[in-house]
């Protein structure tokens, strides 16, 4: 088992934890961090198998893709606080309303 | 509150190892070794001069990427300026415990930091680093400043702050139109002026990813973080 696919699936068991916790818990800062395990799941999942390559150094474009996917992550989550903080300092409430229990704060 | 899907208590779990096998079962069906695009990438980038790879993926050959990427991270930006309760949280110290040791750190390390920054862009062509990472040093050394109580200087507006949060984005879309002018597709550099260009377009981005990453750090503190209102 190359160094490629041990990566490849810790990464899926990440994404697997990060979705069990985005379906289970209600909390929304709990919901924000298991996005981020998700996110972190699929980064090491193109990262493992960016090192697949047999060549003189690995595949830049997985990479790449991966930088790209961190930015965009670290909006999500900024974003994710700040509407948050506007929604807990407007109704008092860290998770959503009973009725809709798979809104998550995305 | 306990947890309503009390009711299917198995479900989550069943779905989320339903997810862990799918995408096991999808990476053991690649085949273990391969090239790539790692062959086709070198030869591109070497002829165009750039010895780092990911450089030259990112501005370059997937340039698309990244410029909807930095459109994602300013509108981003934006929301969480307009989500704000407090309309003029930057102007003032998030802080007011501004020591002398504080002051004496960041006398060197801001400076520092604003080295590193331009140094992270400037060997981007060549070497790790790029408009990415030094607008993460430029942020990091703006919310030190913050976090130790150093206001934003008066002559920084809230109008230089969004021109700032908003030419990076901008040059890259008008250098990416100008192109079509020039002669071939969107973001697709003229030969001779590819190296200016992307250097020009990584150091205003520097700019404005810095800009960003310190806005949506900052502009959540609020009364009970020791505000001066």
């Amino acid at each position: 088992m190359s160094p490629a696919i041990i990566y490849s699936i810790a990464g899926a068991a990440l994404f697997a934890v990060g979705a069990y916790g985005l379906l289970v818990r209600q909390h929304l800062l709990h919901k924000v961090i298991a996005s981020n395990f998700l996110g972190s799941g699929v980064f090491l999942v193109l990262i493992g198998l960016g090192r697949r390559s047999d060549g003189p150094s690995s595949d830049p474009v997985p990479q790449a893709m991966v930088l790209t996917g961190i930015v965009v992550t670290v909006a999500l989550t900024a974003l994710a606080l700040a509407l948050i903080k506007r929604y807990y300092s407007a109704t008092g409430l860290t998770t959503m309303e009973p009725p809709e229990p798979e809104e998550g704060a995305r | 509150m306990s947890r309503p899907s009390r009711t299917l208590p198995a479900l989550p779990g069943i779905v989320s190892l339903a997810v862990f096998v799918v995408i096991v079962r999808a990476v053991l069906s690649i085949p273990p070794t391969g090239q790539g695009l790692a062959t086709q990438v070198s030869q591109a980038a070497d002829s165009i001069g750039f010895k780092n790879r990911v450089t030259a993926v990112l501005l370059d050959f997937r340039g698309y990427d990244t410029l909807l990427e930095v459109a994602v991270l300013m509108l981003a930006t934006v929301t969480v300026l307009s989500l704000r309760e407090e309309p003029c949280v930057l102007r003032r110290p998030i802080s007011r415990r501004a020591t002398a040791v504080l002051a004496t750190l960041n006398k060197g390390l801001v400076p520092l930091a604003v080295i590193a920054a331009v140094h992270l862009v400037w060997i981007g062509a060549s070497q790790p680093g790029g408009a990415f990472q030094a607008g993460a040093v430029l942020g990091a050394a703006s919310i030190l400043l913050a976090l130790s109580g150093f206001a934003r200087p008066r002559w920084v507006g809230r109008g230089a702050m969004r021109a700032t949060l908003a030419v990076g984005v901008l040059t890259f879309l008008a250098i990416s139109l100008l192109a079509i002018y020039a002669g071939g597709d969107l973001l697709q550099y003229p030969d001779g002026a590819r190296k200016t260009l992307i250097l020009v377009i990584e150091l205003l981005l520097t700019l404005s990813i810095g800009v960003s990453l310190a806005i949506l750090f900052l502009s959540s503190a609020s009364a009970e973080d020791g505000v001066d209102r």
